[in-house]
Parts: structure tokens; C-alpha cells; sequence
């Protein structure tokens, strides 16, 4: 496996600087705005933010091409909107109202939008690394040239499915990208505790995959890592496994008291953020003025009221529907 | 009169199979030892030579890993059709299909469709022991998202599959290891069939004798055997375990007002306890007598023959309990 060419910086224009920094302040706020509204019980079930990881799922979707195909994991709210997911849907489905994204029958956990081939939102661990292989292995039988890119965390490596999803993919010789977000901790339980293995990204060459790591809380080397995983899967049509290192600061989910990590440990992260980072990277290379900067922030700050806005004036499904989409032409019974 | 043809249960598949094949080019078949092998039980064999190795695929024992591909696949616009060797083992894939094949229509808001089939031997009566023969049906049909089928008969062992494939929603598919070898007669020019609908293989009035799967063959040898004996059964093959055809048992017992279901599915929680309770909820001043059962015992698959058939119920068996029962 090869470190990724991380110190090279991208050269980025000034109008794709102000589009990455409005993309990652987005999700922060989007999400900072869902644990607010989940505390006034707008937003039930579970709700597990990504509040420190924007750099990953930002910088590894400019890489793809909108014909890709996206899946997820429950952690995905900045996979969708990096993908280009209405915010309004988003929140709508999160409330569990009927102009939601899934019509809001999957909520959190389960956002898909179909038209631009995100796939979810699954919540079992490692469960859709099998469904990336497959749909991988349809566009090679269909002679498509898209790639599939299969976000999870370093959780699912520990799961059988991840194992066999690997093999299959090196062995069939599909156009998949592994993108492992290793967040140190499955729920509450660190790396150290869980895998005998803890450098996940050894595990890649033994399937004969392509692999690398990069610095997740840096956008520009993620985007540059990303560039190069996609590149070499459109130019060979195998599978590439990349593991980036990053950090949730939040807790794992709305339910997580946080006693299994060090306040100091978040603290230490928390200074890696990945938005004032790309920020200050954007203002010493004179690509943004602060002007610039606050325009940015308050079309985001419209962008999430919107969004409440729409999810509060959306509508409930009528109970006599409820056992709609069970199968596409509901038999009785 | 439209001309027969005789066929093994496993040919009736097989042809079943290859039509698909040949039909649609987006069908494949996956699973493990379908190819070069020839088939677990010998249904693919030649397959491979006939399509090649793009659309006969085996795969390595990864029933979660290649179930989950055949989800995907069919998730990206294509038709496959997944082969699990045994009911056991697909307890290994039921993540793939209870929590991604059955949901994801329904998680999406009607989004994405999963036209998957996944066939798997099952059944008991070849002496393969608890971890490699079981009627596991009740499991599948319980799960709302899946279409579940049981085959038989020789006509559905050809026609199913080619109904299921058209199918926008996850098909399971349950096919009897102990019946590969039966010979069957089917119309020369049988195709799919109806994959909605119970089917009243023998008309009758004295009692709805109501099963599937293994369970066909034997009611129907049994109603014979009851007629010499002056009793008029009327035999129900209920095919489709999931949605269930009630209107086709319930039409039955009004007609009959006695109804014995059989089934090789141990007794607790199976599909003859749904169809007995729904007699009950929606028949029950049709019956002149209570709803009985004949089931499998409870007992993981044993090995020696005598103790395996005496696990299920065999013909004799269901021939003594309607005449205990209509002499009553």
C-alpha cells in the first residue's frame, strides 16, 4: 500500500474554493441544526452526525462523475448533500414527512435518491459492501464505465460481509471504491478492542486490491487521494480500497453519553477541523475574502432554515397507506 | 388434446432455467458450484457450456458476499438469478435478503426495485442430516418484501422460475431435493405460470385437503387411495407461501367444511398454523369440524431413513388422519 501523494496540493480555482468550503459548512450546519431540532423531539429514532468528517465525503465525491453510484452507511446526511441531495428532502425525511427523499419511510438512517444514484443510507454494518459489489459487477456486464463507491466505516471490517465483499470484488474484477472512514471507534468500542489488525489498510493487498491511506480531516488530500482511487478504477476496472483517518466530534449517536473517549482526545482532533483548515488554506492562497467568506455562510445558514421550513410544512402519509411499497403492485393479503 | 412431454422434476427446472436464459439477456445464474461442477444437484449441468462463463457464474462460499452481489446486480438493471445450495445455508445470507432485498423498496419510498430470484434446495428425504435439508419455509414467509414459492409440481418446476424473473420484487424460490429424480408429464408447450394464485389440483366435496411443496404429490396420491374408499378430497397446492392465496383455501372449506393442511415444516409457528388461523378468522361458521394439521415433528433433520421419514408426513400418514377424521 502507498502513502497518497497528500502534500501536493490540488490547484483549486477560486469559484471551486467557495463551492468546497459552502459544501462542507452545509453539512456542519445542517447536521448542527438536526441534533437542535432532534432535542425539541422534531427528529426521532436515530440521528448520527458527521460533525468533523465533512473533508471525506466532500472530497471524495468531486472525484466522481454523476453517472457513479453511491452507497452509504447511517452516518451518511454528508454523503447525500456532498452528492447534491436537496437539503428540504433531507430534513422532510428526518422528520418523517411524506416529501422526504424516501417518502419518509426511512428517515435518518435511510436517505435515497434514486435520479442521482445515491443508494442509501443502510444501517447494517458491512450489509451494503455486498449490494457496491453487485451493482459494480452489473455495470461491467452492461459495459457501463461507472464507478461504485461504497463509503463505510472501519466498524464493517470487522464483519464477514466486508471479507467477502473484498474477495469478490478483487476476484470478479469490478469498478469498486472501499472507502473505509476510519473514525477510530465502532459506536463506543475503540479499534484497539475490536480488530487484531488495527492498520486496516493491510487488509487490502491481502485480496490483491489496490490500496492507500489518506489524512481524512485534510479536504484537498482526500480530494487528491480520491482522484487517483477513481482514476485507476476507470483505467483498470478493479476494485481500489481507500482508508481514510478521521474523526467524529460528536458523540455516535443522540443516545451516546461519550464515556469511552477522552475529552482531551476530542479536544486534540477538534483542532484538525477540516473547515477553518480549507478556510484558512483558502485565505492565505488569496481565493476567498472574508467578504466572500460571509456571503458563504449565510446562504448556508438560508440553506438549513429552508430546509427546517420545508420539513415542518411537509405532510403525514395517511395511516391507510401504510402498507404501500411493501411490493410494486400491493397484492391483498 | 395438446401433446405431453415426460421430464424429470430437475429437467423441468433446468428447462425452466435455460428458457430464462435464453429470453432475456440481462438473466444470469450465480451460485456456488453451478458452473464447472454442473450443479449441486446436477440441475445446471451443461449450462455453462451453453452460455459460458459471463452469464453461469460460480462463486465462492460466500452466500452472504454473492446474495448481496445478486441484490446489487438486480439493483443496477439486471436480471440474476441466485442458487443457494441448501435452505441451511442460506441462513447465511438472510441479512442480504430479509434486510436489503426485502426493505429496500419499501426504505426508499418506492424507489428502487429488486428484481432478484434466489432458488435454494430444500426439504428433507435423502438423508443429508439437520445441516443440509430442512423445510425452513415459514422463516421466508414471514417476511413482508419477499415473494415466496414453493414448487410442487413438475409444471411449476418449469413455469415458476420464467414468472419470477419478470418479477419487479425479490422472488424466493424453494425447490425439493427429494423430487429431483421424479418423473413428471407436463404439456409439451407448459411455461410460466400464475405466481399469485393457490391452485385446486383436484376437485372434491368431502374436505380441503390444503398443502405444497413435498406435500402435493403425497395429498394427491392420498386423495386417490381415499377414493376407493369413497371419499371425494379436494387437494390444494397453495404455491405462493407469501402473499398468501387465502381466497383459494377459503372458497374450498365453504364448499367442503373440513380442512386438514399439510406440510414437512415442524408444526410450531409454520405456514399450516397461518392458513389454519385465517380459516378460523374468516370460515369458521363454514366448518363442521375443527382445522387439523399434519406436520413435520419437531426435531433437527436425523440421519437413518427410518428415523427421516417418520420426521414428516408420508401419504399413509395423511391417508389414516382424513379417515379418522370423515369417520368421526
Amino acid at each position: 500500500m502507498k502513502k497518497s501523494q497528500s502534500k501536493t496540493k490540488l490547484p483549486v480555482s477560486k469559484a471551486e474554493g467557495k463551492r468546497l468550503l459552502h459544501q462542507m459548512q452545509l453539512i456542519r450546519r445542517f447536521e448542527e441544526k438536526s441534533a437542535e431540532v432532534y432535542t425539541e423531539t422534531k427528529i426521532r429514532g436515530f440521528l448520527h452526525l458527521y460533525v468533523g468528517e465533512e473533508a471525506v465525503a466532500v472530497g471524495v465525491i468531486q472525484a466522481l462523475k454523476e453517472e457513479d453510484y453511491i452507497l452509504s452507511t447511517y452516518r451518511e446526511h454528508g454523503h447525500a448533500l456532498a452528492r447534491g441531495m436537496d437539503p428540504g428532502a433531507m430534513m422532510a425525511e428526518m422528520y418523517g414527512k411524506v416529501e422526504g427523499c424516501a417518502m419518509g419511510r426511512g428517515g435518518s438512517m435511510h436517505l435515497f435518491d434514486k435520479n442521482i444514484h445515491f443508494y442509501g443510507g443502510n444501517a447494517i454494518v458491512g450489509g451494503h459492501l455486498p449490494l457496491a459489489v453487485g451493482m459494480a459487477l452489473a455495470s461491467k456486464k452492461q459495459g457501463k464505465k461507472n464507478v461504485t463507491c461504497c463509503f463505510f466505516g472501519e466498524g464493517a471490517a470487522a464483519e464477514g460481509e466486508f471479507h467477502e465483499a473484498m474477495n469478490l470484488a478483487a476476484l470478479w474484477e469490478v469498478p469498486v471504491l472501499f472507502l473505509c472512514e476510519n473514525n477510530l471507534y465502532a459506536m463506543g468500542t475503540a479499534l484497539e478492542y475490536t480488530h487484531s489488525e488495527q492498520q486496516l489498510e493491510k487488509k487490502g493487498p491481502t485480496y490483491g486490491i489496490e490500496t492507500a491511506t489518506v489524512n481524512g480531516m485534510d479536504l484537498l488530500e482526500v480530494m487528491a487521494a480520491s482522484k487517483k482511487a477513481v482514476d485507476y478504477i476507470r483505467k483498470t476496472g478493479k476494485p481500489y480500497f481507500l482508508v481514510s483517518y478521521t474523526y467524529r466530534f460528536r458523540a455516535h449517536s443522540m443516545f451516546d453519553a461519550e464515556l469511552y473517549r477522552d475529552k482531551k482526545e476530542v479536544e486534540e482532533w477538534k483542532k484538525k477541523d477540516p473547515i477553518p483548515q480549507f478556510r484558512d488554506f483558502l485565505i492565505k492562497e488569496k481565493l476567498i475574502s472574508q467578504k466572500e467568506i460571509d456571503a458563504v455562510e449565510a446562504e448556508v445558514e438560508k440553506q438549513v432554515q429552508d430546509a427546517i421550513e420545508f420539513a415542518e410544512n411537509g405532510t403525514w402519509e395517511a395511516v391507510e397507506d401504510l402498507t404501500r411499497f411493501v411490493y410494486t403492485e400491493t397484492p391483498e393479503s | 388434446m395438446s401433446k405431453t412431454i415426460t421430464l424429470t422434476y430437475r429437467e423441468a427446472l433446468k428447462s425452466g432455467i435455460r428458457e430464462a436464459l435464453q429470453k432475456d439477456e440481462r438473466v444470469f445464474l450465480m451460485g456456488e458450484d453451478v458452473g464447472h461442477y454442473g450443479g449441486a444437484f446436477a440441475v445446471s449441468k451443461g449450462l455453462l457450456q451453453e452460455f459460458g462463463p459471463e452469464r453461469i457464474m460460480d462463486v465462492p462460499l460466500s452466500e452472504s458476499g454473492f446474495t448481496g452481489a445478486g441484490v446489487g446486480a438486480a439493483l443496477a438493471g439486471m436480471r440474476p438469478i441466485v442458487e443457494i445450495m441448501t435452505i441451511n445455508f442460506s441462513l447465511l445470507a438472510m441479512d442480504q435478503i430479509f434486510n436489503n432485498a426485502a426493505t429496500l423498496l419499501h426504505m426508499s419510498g418506492g424507489q428502487l426495485n429488486v428484481p432478484v430470484v434466489i432458488r435454494m434446495g430444500c426439504g428433507i428425504g435423502r438423508q443429508l442430516a439437520a445441516q443440509h435439508s430442512h423445510s425452513w419455509e415459514p422463516f421466508y414467509a414471514h417476511v413482508p418484501g419477499l415473494i415466496v414459492l414453493a414448487v410442487g409440481t413438475h409444471e411449476d418446476a418449469r413455469g415458476m422460475l420464467l414468472s419470477a424473473i419478470g418479477s419487479p420484487d425479490p422472488v424466493i424460490i424453494f425447490e425439493y431435493t427429494s423430487m429431483l429424480n421424479l418423473e413428471g408429464e407436463i404439456p409439451e408447450e407448459a411455461g410460466a405460470v400464475d405466481i399469485r394464485k393457490a391452485k385446486v389440483l383436484r376437485e372434491g366435496k368431502d374436505l380441503s385437503l390444503i398443502t405444497y411443496g413435498t406435500g402435493v404429490y403425497k395429498s394427491l396420491e392420498a386423495a386417490e387411495i381415499l377414493e376407493r374408499e369413497g371419499f371425494d378430497i379436494e387437494v390444494i397446492d397453495l404455491r405462493v407461501l407469501r402473499p398468501l392465496d387465502e381466497a383459494t383455501f377459503l372458497d374450498s372449506v365453504a364448499k367442503t367444511h373440513r380442512a386438514l393442511v399439510v406440510e414437512d415444516a415442524c408444526r410450531s409457528v409454520s405456514i399450516s398454523s397461518e392458513v389454519s388461523a385465517r380459516i378460523m378468522e374468516k370460515a369458521f361458521f363454514e366448518l363442521d369440524a375443527p382445522v387439523e394439521r399434519l406436520c413435520g415433528v419437531e426435531v433437527p433433520t436425523p440421519y437413518p431413513k427410518h428415523l427421516e421419514d417418520a420426521a414428516v408426513p408420508q401419504v399413509q400418514d395423511i391417508v389414516d388422519r382424513i379417515t379418522k377424521l370423515l369417520k368421526s
